[in-house]
């Protein structure tokens, strides 16, 4: 089975990486582009399990370690 | 006394600190792996600057699964004085023996200057020698050291006086202009709510020796000194020992 975890920084915390990109988008023409928020993708291979219990467990890492909950907030996926 | 200098695989202050500790302030050290389980009988702990297991995921996430951070969160949790310099700042605040987090310094670049900072607090280990709000001629050298903390964590740090280092102009006025990653508040260092946890980003290690371009540095490894001897005199006669127990 496999999981999908999306982190990104709270919409309160500045991301200085994001700007600079965004910036970027617009230097090459993409002037509709108002922001741009960076973030980290993880996939996650786990051997069988019910996916009630994966997304338990997946979360479950992403609290620990996956995302600093300080400044990140995280979305699970669980995949068929 | 005796520092203990953990080393992480790829710290890169580790020598720093270590010749600090012992040749400039003229005190034991002991480099300790971070795969050991025990201090060696250190007084005091220094977590190192560098990029320890990399910064993989985040700056310290790694380092702080690392087997020698039982011992130091146990010698924290008695009272025992621990350091953290930039990176091992960056290990703390992972670790949460320090409130906050780091993100990217606001101007992205990776910035590597000699800064003044100002000590805001004395009552601490790593300050305890240093006049207050003395301002430090130190280096900084980092990408991420803008600090965060939510807005009631910030509040309370304020309240509780647990900023113990600002960046400001050489004057001591603390102000944006001065301000090199974007941190709140101007913070370059804080500590816990019990004091003998503090974490600072500028490296006080790497300015103990004037051609170094500042000797500033060295009044907060002699503060560690100052406050094991006040400790030490203010303890019963016939208590000798130096273990961190008796430090709590």
């Amino acid at each position: 089975m496999r999981a999908r975890v999306y982190v990104t920084l709270k919409p309160s915390v500045f991301d200085p990486q994001g700007r600079v990109v965004a910036d970027a988008l617009v230097t090459l023409g993409y002037d509709d582009v108002k922001d741009v928020r960076q973030g980290k993708f993880f996939e996650v291979e786990l051997s069988d399990a019910d996916p009630a219990t994966a997304k338990a467990r997946v979360t479950e890492m992403a609290d620990k370690l996956l995302a600093n909950p300080v400044i990140e907030s995280y979305r699970v996926e669980v995949l068929q | 006394m005796k520092f203990a200098v953990v080393v992480f695989p790829g710290s890169n202050s580790d020598r720093d600190a270590f010749y600090a500790a012992s040749r400039v302030i003229g005190e034991q050290a002991e480099l300790i792996w971070h795969k050991d389980n025990d201090l060696k009988g250190a007084d005091a702990v220094i977590l190192p600057g560098g990029f320890a297991h990399g910064d993989y995921l985040r700056t310290g996430a790694i380092a702080r699964f690392s087997p020698i951070m039982s011992a130091v969160t146990a010698f924290a949790d008695r009272g025992g004085p621990v350091l953290g310099i930039c990176n091992g700042f960056q290990v703390l605040l992972e670790a949460g023996l320090l409130p906050g987090a780091m993100v990217r310094n606001d101007r992205i670049k990776f910035v590597s200057q000699i800064v003044p900072v100002r000590v805001e607090q004395t009552d601490t280990p790593f300050t305890a020698a240093c006049a207050p709000k003395q301002v430090l001629h130190l280096p900084i050298a980092h990408g991420e050291g803008n600090y965060f903390a939510a807005p009631d964590e910030l509040k309370a740090l304020e309240a509780n006086r647990q900023v113990i280092f600002r960046y400001s102009s050489p004057a001591g006025d603390v102000a944006a202009e001065w301000n090199p990653n974007g941190s709140l508040n101007g913070i370059a260092g804080i500590c816990n709510r019990q004091r003998n946890v503090v974490g600072l980003m500028p490296h006080p290690e790497r300015a103990s020796e004037l051609p170094l371009g500042s000797a500033d540095g060295r009044v907060v490894l002699a503060s560690a000194v100052k406050f094991f001897q006040d400790l030490k005199a203010s303890r019963p006669q016939g208590r000798t020992t130096s273990s961190p127990q008796a430090l709590a």
